[in-house]
């Protein structure tokens, strides 16, 4: 099984296509048995970060850790499954591409199955299950072979809370069982449930650290009023404001809020753009 | 635990903040925009929709929230006038949906709705023609991009040229569907902005969503699951007393294999586990019995952890 202790990742990674820089000067630690999640919008860099760990994709820059690829799971965005062929068949394709003995391979597909609740659906084509379901068996397919590092790009977009909570279970399963999982998503509140972020802005890391680590590095107040607070940087929380006070003074009608994660990309996303104009 | 929370009592009783004058004339807040009432669709042995109420008053932002299979696409066909209800009532500003209503709505779907191979001026114009509005100007970022074919904007980009023509034509009522996936914080915060100051214009607003980062912006949250709605309020209102058990560790792998072979729903955050709704004396005795170390503490939930208990 997984080698306990063990730590992938990347230091100073920079991933060039063509003139397009897509990822500039990234480090970033996967450690055995924990879950680390890459944040980002459209286009922010997520996938060539996990493509650059997957070996897909070869660096301009920096050095890469990972295992040997028959000791990778990667879920792609996008179907991740092949759409003609029935849940059983996809999950014996993966199997027996991963080298898997048919002894192995039936103890771990019955195992799957059982943990994805897709035991009734093994005979169904996989092109004809929800979208909750396709996520649930292209992830199964990943860990049929039980990889050291699990790269999963993605897997909760579309899918609905009470899957996205079942996908989570069965990703916390793996790094239970010792191996590393990296995780991207555009959502920080889903975020909050990993062991380490790391937030990427336009292939830039924005932050980086444990939730408390990233939190604890943001500088100033965040505040929040009924109106829109006058002369700092504000954004919408609801039908209230929150703004970012730099010198740590609430303005007049406001009060000190529990940081979030998504405050804190957003206080470093307007340091940042301050940076750029400056 | 699946009781309704005051559903019909959440229309227009919440007192509007300074700042949030509804500034167009001639329309009591209150007003209801669009209305279900006991709205039920079956499609042959498939109960879809079940007795739903629901309404949207100008000036306010309703999430309405349901997993897949929910029910929640057929109440938005139905609110938009594409299927009849098999019983109940749907009403689009006092009256049953029609081509004279749809001229008073604006629909953002999640796919955004945009020809990929026209510009963004030209979505617009197009859009503006449709309608018969007058072309509202793009602004900012948006302006610079007037030219540019839809299919080659970013996301963050695409998503706000969807809104200004959503808008283009000044619609009363705002249905958007997950408004903000794909984007980040910041563009996430800024349309965010547009959606309110609709709002605070008069537009009634009808976000479906299943991520918690959209529903706290919601001022109101309609839960749906298997048709039915099982929670209504805001978002405070919805987790209400709800609880999990918070399992603290230092050997977090053993915690949490134990009480997932034990069939919990656990969950895992950052090093810590999470058991939405359960016992704590029950999974410290499962603990302890399998002789992992840990603390364990009776927390409030989460609203996600609220709604999949709501849900399943």
């Amino acid at each position: 099984m997984s080698s306990t202790g063990a730590s992938w990742g990347c230091q100073g990674l920079s991933v060039r296509y063509g003139a397009t820089v897509a990822l500039e000067d990234v480090s970033f630690e996967a450690r055995a048995g924990t879950v680390a999640a890459v944040v980002g919008g459209d286009g922010a860099g997520k996938t060539s970060l996990l493509r650059a760990l997957a070996g897909t994709v070869r660096p301009a820059a920096g050095t890469v850790r990972r295992p040997p690829a028959r000791r990778l799971g990667y879920v792609s965005a996008g179907p991740g499954v092949w759409t003609d062929l029935t849940v059983d068949e996809n999950l014996d394709f993966a199997g027996r591409a991963y080298g898997l003995s048919a002894d192995e391979l039936d103890r771990r597909v019955a195992w799957l199955l059982d943990r994805t609740g897709l035991a009734e659906a093994r005979g169904r084509l996989a092109g004809r299950l929800s979208g909750g379901m396709r996520q649930k068996l292209a992830l199964a397919m990943a860990v049929a072979h039980e990889p050291d590092l699990l790269i999963l790009d993605e897997p909760t977009t579309g899918v609905d809370p009470v899957s996205r909570a079942e996908l989570w279970r069965l990703l916390a399963s793996s790094a239970a069982d010792g191996a590393a999982v990296v995780v991207a998503t555009t959502y920080l509140d889903e975020a909050e449930r990993a062991a380490t972020v790391l937030v990427l802005d336009r292939g830039r890391a924005l932050l980086a650290g444990t939730p408390d680590e990233v939190l604890a590095a943001t500088p100033g107040l965040v505040v929040e009023g009924t109106a829109r607070p006058e002369g700092i940087a504000s954004w919408r929380r609801g039908a209230r404001w929150r703004a970012w006070s730099p010198d740590g003074s609430a303005p007049p009608g406001t009060s000190p809020v529990t940081l979030d994660l998504e405050d804190a990309a957003i206080v470093a996303q307007l340091r940042q753009d301050r940076g750029r104009a400056a | 635990m699946n009781q309704e929370k005051g559903v019909e009592s959440a229309v227009g009783r919440r007192p509007l903040d300074s700042g949030r004058q509804i500034r167009r004339p001639g329309r009591p807040a209150s007003e209801v925009l669009a209305e279900a009432a006991g709205a039920t669709k079956r499609f042959g042995e498939l109960l879809a929709v079940d007795r739903v109420d629901l309404a949207v008053a100008a000036g306010e932002v309703v999430g309405l929230i349901g997993a897949n299979g929910s029910g929640k696409t057929t109440l938005i066909r139905m609110l938009l006038g594409l299927v009849a209800p098999t019983a109940g009532r749907v009403r689009l500003f006092g009256e049953p949906p029609s081509r004279r209503t749809r001229a008073r709505l604006g629909y953002v779907p999640q796919s955004l709705g945009l020809y990929e191979d026209l510009t963004v001026a030209e979505n617009l114009a197009f859009s503006a023609a449709a309608y018969g509005s007058s072309q509202a100007a793009l602004q900012g970022e948006l302006a610079e991009a007037g030219d540019v074919l839809v299919r080659d904007l970013p996301l963050g980009l695409r998503r706000r040229a969807a809104f200004a023509i959503a808008l283009g034509h000044h619609p009363d009522l705002l249905v958007l569907d997950e408004p903000t996936s794909g984007v980040d914080p910041l563009q996430r915060a800024r349309l965010w902005e547009t959606i309110r100051a609709s709002a605070e214009q008069g537009a009634g607003v009808l976000v479906t969503t299943h991520h918690l980062s959209e529903a706290e912006q919601c001022d109101r949250l309609v839960v749906l699951a298997s048709g039915r709605v099982v929670a209504a309020g805001t978002l405070d209102e919805v987790v209400g007393d709800a609880t999990a058990v918070e399992v603290r560790t230092p050997t977090w792998e053993a915690a949490f294999g134990t009480l997932d072979l034990a069939g919990l729903p656990v969950g895992l955050v950052g090093r810590n586990l999470r058991v939405p709704g359960a016992d704590p004396a029950s999974v410290g005795r499962l603990l302890a019995e399998a002789g992992v170390q840990a603390e364990v503490a009776t927390v409030p939930a989460s609203f996600e952890e609220t709604f999949v208990v709501l849900a399943t």
